[in-house]
């Protein structure tokens, strides 16, 4: 192999990668905490809430899930200013983010809650909880036990989807990489060096996930 | 030494006679030769709309087309079109396959040690575009503009030279990100080429790019083989008559959307 490889614009473009992994991580955690409420909300009304909301939040859940993340985001940032809105790139981005992790979280916890025996409602309004503490203790919390794995994974499929955002010139990582290949025609060593980063963030992200998931749900099952 | 040997000697001499021409003592005058032969042969593009490209009917259509016409009428004589790629338009030139390359030529050194170029004829440049209400004169205006452009593109390169961080600079992966980016109001300014302000233009879009100021400037020459003053002359005498009496802005109305810029 004859390529002579250069990593010597790591220093100097060093701050646009900074700027990038910022933004990519920025993103990801807006994105998860705001997405996985959005889909326990839509999750909820689908299981357990009011029957006339349910079909409202079905056409959304199914509008995300069958449509490309791309197609989204350009909706969002070309085609809304059309309507009147116009949002800039970050704005986007996020909003995107979060519509899409919600509409695919709310299915995978709707599994969950509905994979809840039917005893366990009962036991709670039986032990004199609210509708709200039974579902808040006795529905939720084993339900997102029982789906954490799928649901680290969805989050993770986000993260990694957020690259889609360079292309509405939102700087995240993949735009400082893209950015930093059209300035040194390095793309080899630069897509290498973004590839490691994302990979670092993908299984840094896991970790934190599988650390938050035995903080949170200390009735595990025995291995 | 018999008849048939001598047939055949004599055949061969005639055949090597009519191989070996005689030096052609008038090579210096393509406008005499065109003027003789009748027909003007030009090479224009065809895959690079708006100066050359093929309608729906197969017909060459474009900027360099109508320009091609227009000396073709002047000289009073038919037009022959030749289609020729980036590549092979100079050769074409040289090998005497057609008299003028009229095909979005740009100048530069290497081209002028082997053809000669006419005036310019057409705007081929990089620049600031915005809608009419946005004033920005010169580069120190874009600070507080967001400016949109296509990454690694030449505006792109030479833009970032000279704006420092006061100006938002939105690079997107590709001209189509650029021009929607523009369309939709997402950025208020854009950097540039002509060819794709004019590409926005054509779609006849309730926001039109203007041009605001120039970031490089590379327009169109026509191209002739060296040592041919007469026709240099004669196509540079009809290239300033088609500026002064409006032809050449009514050209450039038609297939840029606007009127030639006035250094041309």
């Amino acid at each position: 192999m004859s390529y002579a490889f250069d990593f010597g614009w790591v220093a100097a473009y060093f701050p646009v990668i900074l700027k990038g992994l910022w933004i990519t991580v920025e993103l990801t955690l807006v994105g998860a905490v705001a997405g996985v409420a959005l889909g326990t909300a839509c999750a909820w009304t689908r299981s357990l809430g009011p029957r006339a909301l349910r079909p409202v939040v079905a056409a959304y859940v199914e509008l995300i899930r069958n449509t490309p993340f791309l197609i989204q985001l350009f909706f969002i940032f070309f085609g809304l200013p059309a309507l009147g809105l116009r949002l800039s790139e970050l704005e986007a981005a996020n909003l995107a983010m979060v519509v899409n992790l919600g509409a695919y979280s709310c299915e995978i916890i709707r599994a969950g809650i509905e994979a809840t025996p039917r005893g366990q409602f009962e036991a709670g309004l039986s032990l004199g909880m609210s509708r709200f503490e039974t579902f808040r203790h006795v529905v939720l919390i084993p339900a997102m036990q029982r789906i954490w794995p799928a649901l680290s994974s969805q989050i993770v499929i986000v993260m990694l989807g957020s690259a889609a955002v360079s292309q509405i010139a939102a700087e995240d990582l993949t735009f400082a990489a893209n950015f930093i290949q059209s300035r040194t025609f390095r793309a080899f060593e630069t897509y290498f060096v973004s590839t490691l980063i994302y990979l670092a963030l993908a299984i840094l992200l896991r970790q934190v996930l599988r650390g938050l998931g035995w903080t949170l749900f200390p009735r595990r099952t025995a291995r | 030494m018999n008849r048939r040997y001598f047939l055949s000697l004599a055949a061969g001499l005639v055949a090597a006679a009519g191989l070996v021409q005689a030096p052609d003592l008038a090579r210096a005058d393509a406008l005499a030769d065109i003027t003789a032969r009748g027909t003007l042969r030009v090479a224009v593009p065809q895959d690079f709309p708006p100066f050359g490209s093929v309608g729906a009917d197969m017909t060459p259509q474009g900027y360099d087309i109508d320009v091609a016409q227009l000396l073709a009428d002047k000289l009073g004589v038919r037009l022959e079109l030749t289609p020729v790629t980036s590549a092979n338009r100079i050769p074409y030139l040289q090998t005497d396959k057609v008299d003028l390359v009229i095909s979005s030529l740009g100048k530069n050194a290497e081209r002028e040690a082997v053809i000669d170029f006419s005036d310019a004829y057409a705007p081929f440049y990089n620049g600031i575009f915005a809608p009419a209400e946005v004033a920005v004169a010169a580069i120190e205006d874009l600070k507080g503009h967001s400016v949109g452009v296509t990454r690694g593109s030449v505006e792109d390169l030479e833009i970032s030279k000279l704006v420092g961080d006061d100006v938002e600079m939105k690079r997107y992966e590709d001209n189509n990100g650029t021009i929607s980016s523009f369309l939709s109001g997402q950025v208020d300014v854009i950097a540039t080429g002509n060819v794709v302000a004019a590409a926005i233009l054509a779609r006849n879009p309730p926001k039109r790019p203007e041009l605001k100021f120039l970031i490089k400037n590379s327009p169109c020459y026509i191209g002739m083989n060296k040592e041919e003053p007469a026709l240099k002359a004669k196509v540079n005498e009809i290239i300033a008559a088609a500026k002064a009496d409006g032809s050449l802005d009514a050209i450039s109305e038609k297939w840029l959307g606007y009127t030639l810029p006035k250094d041309l």
